[in-house]
C-alpha cells in the first residue's frame, strides 16, 4: 500500500497543480483571475484537443450557459455585482457570490425562495488562485423540486459566514469543512474538528497536504507507535 | 485511538439552563461506546443524564475515518469505484450506482436501458438487504432476538444472487462507469423471481413478530419523535424523513436509472417515531419487491455498456448527483480538472447527516431509548466517518 501511493503521487501532483488554476476558474469565476486566466488557458485547451478523436460527446457537453430565471433576476437586482456569476452546467445551476453578501443570499434563498433543505456544504482548494478556497452550499427546495449550488471564494485567512442559523444541518457539515480544510465559519456555535482528533495538526483535504502525510507527533503520543505508516 | 482527555468534550455540551449545576448529584456523564454492540460500529456517544433521563448528548465520530475523499484525488475515476463500496458497506451496490451515475453525468454519457434495468434490480435488492440487516439488528438492540435470524436467513438469498452475478457478496463493485461489466448470468431472472416469491410471505412473517407485539410497540411508539419540519431543518432524508410524513423520495423527485418507468408508492408515516420508521421501512421492502418484479419482467435486450473511452477524462466542470440510498440521499459532488483523476470528490453521506439528529431525538428520553434511536436512524459508521 505505501509503495503504491508513493509511486503514484509524484507524477500526479505536477499536472494536478497546474490545471486547476486555470480551468475551474475560467468556468466559474472569470472575474476573479483576470491576469492568470489568459496565459494559463493554452495548456488547458491543449489537453482536450489530442482527445478530440471522439468528437460527438464534445460539443454536447461542457459549456456552461447563463442561468436565467426569475429568481436569479430578483437576486441580481437585490445584490447587484455581489452575484458574480450565475450559470447552468449539464443542467445544474450554480451561482458564485461575493463573500460579503453570501449570508444574505443564503438567507434570501432560505426565507423567500423556499430553499429549506441544505443538502451539503463543502469546499474545494485551489492553491494557485489568489482566493484559494471555494465554499459550496448545495440547496434544495421541496416546494420547487429544484437543486442549486451557491459558491463563494475565500482568501487564505478569510472566514465564511456560518449557515447554522438558517439550517441546523450546517452544524456538522461546516465542522467537517473546518476539519478537512481549516476554513473557519463565523458564527458557528461549536467549531471543532469532527472526524479527526481535536488536537490533530494539519488539514488533510488541502492540496498541499500529501496523501501519506500524518501528524506523527500525535500518533507517537497517543498511539504509542513510531509511525502511522 | 482517542485519548481519555477527550471526555473533556463533555464540557462542550450546550446543556441549556443547568450548565452551572455540574455538582448536582443527579447529573451524570456517561460514556457509551465506541465499543458497544448497539452503536452499530464504532460510535461514541457521551450522554449527560439526569437519573434515567437524557439531558444532552455528544457524538464522537471519526474512528473509521479513512480519508476516502483524499484517496479519490489520487486515483483515476475507474480506480476509485471500488472504494465507494466501503463506505456504506451494507449497501455497496447503491453506493456504486450513485458514483457511476455521477461520473457518467460528468462525462455526459448515459448507461443503456438494459444496464439501467439490471442496476435497478440489484439496487432494490440491496435496499432490501440493507433494510433486512437493519430490522434484524434493530430488533436485537431492543431485545427481540428472533427477527435477526429470520432476516439474515432471507438476506442470504440476496447475497447469493450477488455472488452469482459478480462474485462478491458484500462489497460488490457491481457496476462500471457507463453500464455494467457483467451480463446477467444464466438463470438470473428466474432466480430473482424465485426470490420475490420466496420473500413476500417472509415480510409478513417479520410483521407478525413485531407489528402488533406489545413489547415492541411499547418500546418504539412515541420514542425518538422527529417532526417533518425538524427533519428538513436537520437535513434528514430517507425513511426517517418519510416516517415524519414528508412524502419525498429521490426516485420520484429526481428520477435516475430506470426508476421513472416503474410503478411504486412512497410509504410515509405520521408520527415520526421509531415505530413509524419501522413501518415505513417494512413497507419500503414491499415496494422494492414491486419494482424488482416489474423490472425483471420488462428487462430489455441490448448492450450493457455505453461507449466509454478507455481513459476517462471528463471535461472541466462540476457535478452533483444524488440517489435515494437505503439510508437517505447519497450524493457525490465531483470536480473535474480535465485530467484522469478527480480534482475533488465530496460524498454527501446520509448516515452522517442523519446522525446529527440523534441529539434532538433523545433529549428528554430514557437511556434505554438511546439504543432504540441509534438503531432507528440506521447508520453505518463506515459511511459516517468515510
Amino acid at each position: 500500500m505505501p509503495d503504491e501511493t508513493k509511486g503514484n503521487t509524484p507524477p500526479v501532483s505536477p499536472d494536478k497543480d497546474q490545471q486547476p488554476v486555470a480551468q475551474p476558474s475560467s468556468s466559474t469565476a472569470p472575474s476573479s483571475t483576470p491576469p492568470g486566466a489568459p496565459d494559463a488557458k493554452p495548456p488547458v485547451t491543449a489537453p482536450p484537443k489530442p482527445a478530440a478523436p471522439p468528437p460527438p460527446p464534445k460539443p454536447a457537453g461542457p459549456a456552461p450557459v447563463p442561468w436565467e430565471s426569475e429568481m436569479v433576476g430578483r437576486l441580481k437586482q437585490r445584490f447587484g455585482s455581489g452575484i458574480r456569476d450565475a450559470s447552468t452546467y449539464l443542467g445544474q445551476s450554480y451561482m458564485v457570490v461575493d463573500r460579503s453578501v453570501v449570508y444574505d443570499v443564503l438567507q434570501g434563498l432560505h426565507d423567500e425562495e423556499e430553499f429549506n433543505y441544505l443538502v451539503d456544504c463543502t469546499a474545494t482548494h485551489y492553491p494557485q488562485r489568489p482566493q484559494p478556497f471555494e465554499v459550496i452550499w448545495i440547496l434544495y427546495s421541496f416546494a420547487r423540486n429544484e437543486r442549486i449550488r451557491v459558491k463563494t471564494l475565500l482568501a487564505e485567512d478569510e472566514a465564511a459566514p456560518s449557515a447554522v442559523p438558517l439550517w441546523s444541518t450546517a452544524n456538522w457539515l461546516e465542522r467537517e469543512v473546518y476539519d478537512m480544510f481549516g476554513i473557519r465559519f463565523d458564527g458557528h456555535p461549536d467549531l471543532r474538528r469532527i472526524l479527526l482528533p481535536e488536537d490533530w495538526k494539519g488539514f488533510p483535504l488541502r492540496k498541499d497536504h500529501s496523501i501519506i502525510q500524518q501528524d506523527q507527533e500525535w500518533v507517537q503520543i497517543n498511539l504509542g507507535i513510531e509511525s502511522g505508516q | 485511538m482517542t485519548e481519555p482527555t477527550k471526555t473533556a468534550g463533555a464540557s462542550h455540551l450546550d446543556l441549556d439552563e443547568r450548565e452551572h449545576t455540574f455538582l448536582d448529584a443527579n447529573e451524570l456523564v456517561l460514556n457509551m461506546g465506541p465499543q458497544h454492540p448497539s452503536t452499530h460500529g464504532v460510535l461514541r456517544v457521551i450522554l449527560k443524564l439526569d437519573g434515567e433521563k437524557v439531558r444532552g448528548t455528544e457524538c464522537i465520530i471519526g474512528y473509521l475515518h479513512r480519508g476516502v475523499e483524499k484517496i479519490a484525488e489520487h486515483r483515476t475515476y475507474t480506480m476509485f469505484n471500488p472504494y465507494v463500496d466501503r463506505m456504506d458497506y451494507v449497501a455497496a451496490v447503491s453506493n456504486g450506482l450513485g458514483y457511476c451515475e455521477a461520473v457518467e453525468k460528468l462525462l455526459n454519457i448515459e448507461a443503456p436501458p438494459r444496464a439501467n434495468y439490471i442496476r435497478v434490480i440489484l439496487t432494490e435488492l440491496n435496499r432490501m438487504a440493507s433494510h433486512m440487516l437493519w430490522l434484524g439488528t434493530h430488533a436485537l438492540d431492543i431485545g427481540a432476538i428472533t427477527p435477526l435470524f429470520y432476516t439474515f436467513r432471507d438476506r442470504e438469498e440476496i447475497l447469493k444472487i450477488y455472488e452469482k452475478y459478480c462474485g462478491a457478496r458484500l462489497t460488490t463493485h457491481a457496476f462500471r462507469i457507463g453500464g455494467c461489466q457483467y451480463e446477467t448470468y444464466d438463470g438470473f431472472e428466474p432466480d430473482v423471481k424465485k426470490f420475490v416469491a420466496f420473500v413476500t410471505p417472509k415480510i409478513d412473517e417479520y410483521e407478525e413478530l413485531l407489528t402488533t407485539n406489545r413489547i415492541w410497540v411499547e418500546r418504539t411508539r412515541g420514542v425518538g419523535v422527529l417532526s417533518g419540519p425538524d427533519c428538513i431543518d436537520l437535513g434528514v432524508t430517507g425513511p426517517v424523513l418519510r416516517a415524519s410524513g414528508v412524502k419525498w423520495d429521490l426516485r420520484k423527485a429526481k428520477p435516475y436509472a430506470a426508476y421513472s418507468q416503474f410503478q411504486f408508492d412512497i410509504p410515509t408515516g405520521q408520527n415520526g417515531d421509531t415505530y413509524d420508521r419501522y413501518l415505513v421501512r417494512v413497507a419500503e421492502m414491499r415496494q422494492s419487491l414491486r419494482i424488482i418484479s416489474q423490472a425483471v419482467e420488462g428487462i430489455p435486450e441490448g448492450p450493457i455498456m455505453a461507449k466509454v473511452p478507455k481513459v476517462l477524462k471528463p471535461p472541466v466542470g462540476e457535478i452533483y448527483h444524488s440517489i435515494e440510498a437505503p439510508k437517505g440521499e447519497l450524493g457525490y459532488f465531483i470536480v473535474s480538472d480535465g485530467s484522469t483523476q478527480p480534482y475533488r470528490i465530496r460524498v454527501r453521506p446520509p448516515s452522517f447527516v442523519n446522525l446529527q439528529a440523534l441529539d434532538k431525538m433523545v433529549r428528554g428520553q430514557l437511556v434505554a431509548d438511546v439504543v432504540a434511536v441509534i438503531g432507528t436512524l440506521d447508520i453505518v459508521l463506515g459511511e459516517v466517518d468515510r
